[in-house]
């Protein structure tokens, strides 16, 4: 986690490429918003976060690698979509409340759009075969990139052992026993929660 | 009122989307197939294979979840369900979050829903492939598609497009 008290000693890789040396002099008015996230929104295909990043540090300089890399890390961990958070969060920033409420719908507007008019599209040809077989191959794509996508999260848990058994509970009860989602997350984050405290005591 | 209905479930589910709106996919199921009988199986795949064709994050399955449950005011009310609850606690307590920040509870909270978040994702991919009931060709596809993108740079759309062609050719 970005949690870095000394983030300036430290920086990863990635934050020295991208322009640490300069804090961001940009400061965006609500039109601005609006319209750079708009960009992050129509330009990602299953997740935009990458476009985001190289919008907010690279692109437009809003924020440094750092800030973005600390923000991100508060939103991934947070419920509820994390771009979305993330967008919330950069508005109230540079704009207060209007700037909160714009960026998000920035970056929804479009897409939302898009996919309005797929389901039109859906709602009128999705009965033809020829339409539900090439959605049933989309799905089964779609469905290895979640995979990938949850192996790749996993990978990146440092103290496998000692956490990835509550990965394999969590599948148990949802995938499984198909348990309701609220309660095993719950009991899951005390349980994983407490491990992380005591692990966190000993060092 | 199937709008309220589908507004305070999915407002409901909001809270606990460790690892974003994917996360969600098996609950949402649950309510909306399994629960409710709104939408059959074979749509919700659809639905969710839609949204992975589709630009822009990946909530946008919700709102295709919602058109097909109650149309517009459906595509609306979950959408906003999904995302306005979050955003506005995030508003008003990033102050004092970033005022934690380095608190070993802190730490410990982060630290403890990850791999939670991973076993979603996880459990959602499982559920996509339950509903549709893949045959064996099928889940070759989904083999490739997992090595190809944990191994290659390859754009995600280019296996999207691969998946929409062997289907379009009658393969799965």
């Amino acid at each position: 986690m970005p949690n870095r008290p000394n983030s300036g000693s430290k920086a990863e890789p990635e934050a020295i490429l991208a322009e640490t040396h300069h804090a961001p002099q940009n400061r965006p008015d609500l039109r601005a918003l609006f319209l750079g996230f708009s960009s992050v929104g129509l330009s990602g295909f299953g997740g935009v976060l990458p476009f985001a990043r190289r919008m907010l540090v690279e692109e437009r300089r809003w924020m440094t690698a750092d800030e973005f890399n600390t923000q991100l890390g508060l939103c991934q961990f947070l419920p509820g979509p994390n771009v979305i958070n993330l967008a919330v969060l950069v508005g109230k920033r540079y704009q207060g409340l209007s700037g909160a409420i714009v960026a998000p719908v920035g970056l929804l507007a479009g897409p939302l759009l898009i996919v309005l008019l797929l389901a039109l599209l859906y709602d009128r040809y999705g009965s033809l075969p020829l339409a539900q077989s090439m959605l049933r191959g989309v799905a089964a794509a779609g469905c290895g990139l979640l995979f990938a996508m949850a192996w790749r999260m996993g990978m990146a848990i440092k103290d496998k052992a000692a956490f990835l058994p509550f990965t394999v509970l969590v599948i148990a009860a949802i995938a499984w026993l198909r348990w309701p989602m609220p309660a095993v997350m719950i009991a899951g984050l005390l349980l994983s929660g407490s491990v992380a405290y005591w692990k966190l005591g000993r060092k | 009122m199937i709008v309220l209905e589908l507004f305070l479930e999915f407002a409901l589910l909001s809270f606990v989307a460790f690892g974003g709106a994917t996360a969600l996919l098996p609950e949402m199921h649950r309510v909306v197939v399994e629960n409710h009988h709104w939408l059959d199986d074979t749509t919700f795949t659809h639905l969710y294979a839609i949204a992975q064709a589709a630009p822009g994050p990946n909530v946008l399955v919700v709102t295709l979840i919602g058109w097909k449950v109650a149309g517009l005011a459906g595509a609306l009310a979950a959408t906003l369900a999904m995302c306005l609850p979050m955003s506005m606690l995030i508003y008003l307590l990033i102050e004092r979050w970033e005022s934690f920040a380095g608190k070993r509870w802190q730490k410990a909270v982060s630290l403890g829903v990850a791999p939670l978040a991973v076993g979603l994702v996880f459990s959602g991919a499982t559920l996509i492939a339950q509903a549709a009931g893949f045959g064996w060709v099928a889940w070759l596809l989904v083999a490739a598609t997992v090595l190809l993108n944990l191994r290659t740079k390859l754009h995600p759309l280019w296996l999207i497009g691969a998946g929409a062609g062997l289907g379009l050719l009658g393969w799965l």
